[in-house]
Parts: C-alpha cells; structure tokens; sequence
C-alpha cells in the first residue's frame, strides 16, 4: 500500500458526492432521502475541506468545515419542520404533490 | 504502515454506507446507514489531523441532526412502498448524471493534482488541533463566527415557530388575560343588611347586570 496523499482523499470526497447527487435523482418520491442526500454532498465538501486543510498546514479549512456543519445542521432542522407541517397538512410527504404553488 | 490500512478501512465503509443510504428500502437503514458514514468519516478526519472536527462530527451529525432525522422518519407515517415507485424509472438518468460527474472528478483530479504530494499525518505541531482552531476562529473569523451563532438562532426559531400549533378546545393559561383582570370586572360588593334574611338570588343578579 502506497502512502495516502491527497488525491486518495479527494477521491473518497468525490465519490461520496456523487452518491449524494446519484441519491438525489433515485429517491424522486421521498424527501427525507433527498434531506439525507444533502447531508452526504456537504460531509463530502467537509472531507474536501480538511484535506486541503492539512495538506497545506494551514487550519482555516477547518474553520470553514465548521462553518458548513453550522449551516447544515441549521438547513437540516429547517428542512425537517417544513416537512412536519406539511405532513400535518397534508397527510404525504411525496414530492410530486407538492405542487400547491403550481410554480 | 498503519495510517494506509486505516484510510482504506475508513474510506471504503463511508463509501458503502453512502451506498446504502440511497439504496435500501426502509428510511430508518437510510438514517443508520447515514450515521455509519458519518463515525468513518469522523475516523478520516482524524487521519487527517482534524481532532476536532472529527468529535464536532459526531457529537454534532450522530448527536443531533442524525437523532432528528430518525424522529422524523419514525413519527411520519410514510408508505414505503409508495416512496420506492419510480425508482427504477429514474435510474438511468441518474447513473448518467453519477457517471458523468465522477468522471469529470476523476479527469481534473489526474491533471491539477500532482500524485507525489504525501500529506503530513504525523501531527508536528506542539499545539493541538482544537487550541489552535481556536486561536483562528476567536480572532481572524470572529464575525464569521457569530453569524454563524445567529443562523443557528434563526434556525432554532424557524423551526419552533413552524411545527408550533395553537388547536381550538384546547384549555391553556393565558397569564396577559389573567394579568389584565381588573377588580371592578370580577368583584361585585353587595350590602346585605343585618338581621334580615338576604335574598342572594335577587342580589347575585343585581350584582351581575352592574358588572355587564
């Protein structure tokens, strides 16, 4: 086994993202997966960020990593209570009847 | 040669368990998968040096959003078999668009990035990880800092001010409606003279066409 540098990282990120994004298009029915989905495509971008991270020996990649996780969380929390209300409105959470904005 | 065999412990179980979080069937694997994917990836950034990132991970995605996903999941009561139609009818597309994206990844990953970079994993600061983001984020990213607290606070009364509901029926204290009360609207004086019997009833109803 060679010795791990960036690009192994950089690959682990990238595929990772691509699974999210992959995720997205397979589960058209259901939000909380597409929620998840987005979930995975920032833990990919915060992989990114710590590699460049310690690959240049400065810390502000981190900085910005926690950064991500705060808005994540926050996008999360939101997300997940627009869902709730909805549910209580409409009794489904599929994404094609969401559709009340005819937008 | 330890670091190496970690790495592709890590790396190849993230993968896997991003794998099965937009595959399997049940929305509750979906979140215990995601959870896995977030303790490997934790493993990863503390092969990269980033302790506390790594703790922030888990403490804040396995610790809180990851348990408000499973709570959500659980008090949903979603059809899983309606949520897997069209599966299969979108798949091409997406494996297109995956196939395509992971490509272009890789092209500009074997152009710009030179593979003989190996990145420092010993940790050659006398300084640790998480006094030294703390030296950052208190003084340069200061303000970045609070805005982040006030995205937080934003979040945090979103989220209240949506799933909260006031149901008609319901009894519930209003303490402005206690407070407001007035002693001329609730207290009736009435004079009952000595020695003689009171007519309470005529009395009471006095009493309450004065308050009206």
């Amino acid at each position: 086994m060679a010795d791990i540098s960036l690009i192994h990282y950089l690959m682990v990120a990238a595929i990772l993202f691509t699974l999210g994004a992959v995720g997205i298009f397979l589960n058209r029915k259901n939000v909380i997966t597409i929620l998840m989905c987005i979930e995975l495509m920032l833990l990919a971008v915060n992989i990114n960020l710590a590699a460049f991270s310690s690959y240049h020996g400065h810390i502000t990649g981190q900085i910005f990593a926690m950064f991500i996780l705060t808005v994540a969380a926050a996008e999360a929390a939101i997300g997940l209570a627009i869902l709730v209300v909805y549910f209580r409105n409409r009794g489904s959470i599929a994404v094609e009847d969401i559709n009340m904005m005819k937008g | 040669m330890i670091a190496p065999f970690f790495f592709y412990l890590f790396a190849i179980m993230t993968v896997l368990s991003g794998l099965m979080v937009i595959i399997s069937r049940n929305p509750v694997h979906s979140v215990l998968f995601l959870i896995l994917s977030f303790f490997n990836s934790a493993g990863l950034f503390v092969l990269l040096g980033a302790e506390f990132l790594a703790m922030l991970l888990v403490v804040v995605y396995v610790g809180a959003v990851a348990v408000l996903f499973l709570f959500v999941v659980m008090m949903l009561d979603i059809n899983i078999d309606e949520m897997r139609q069209g599966f299969k009818q979108h798949m091409p597309l997406g494996l297109v668009v995956g196939l395509v994206l992971i490509v272009e990844l890789m092209l500009v990953f074997n152009h710009d990035v030179s593979h003989t970079n190996v990145l420092a994993v010993e940790v050659t600061e006398t300084r640790s990880n998480t006094a030294m983001i703390g030296d950052v984020l208190y003084t340069n990213y200061l303000l970045n800092f609070q805005v982040a607290g006030l995205i937080l606070l934003v979040a945090m009364i979103g989220a209240i001010a949506l799933t909260m509901r006031h149901r008609e029926g319901v009894k519930r204290q209003s303490i402005s409606l206690q407070n407001s009360r007035r002693r001329d609207e609730t207290i009736a004086v009435v004079s009952v003279e000595s020695h003689v019997a009171p007519n309470i009833l005529e009395d009471s109803r006095a009493a309450n066409k004065k308050l009206q």
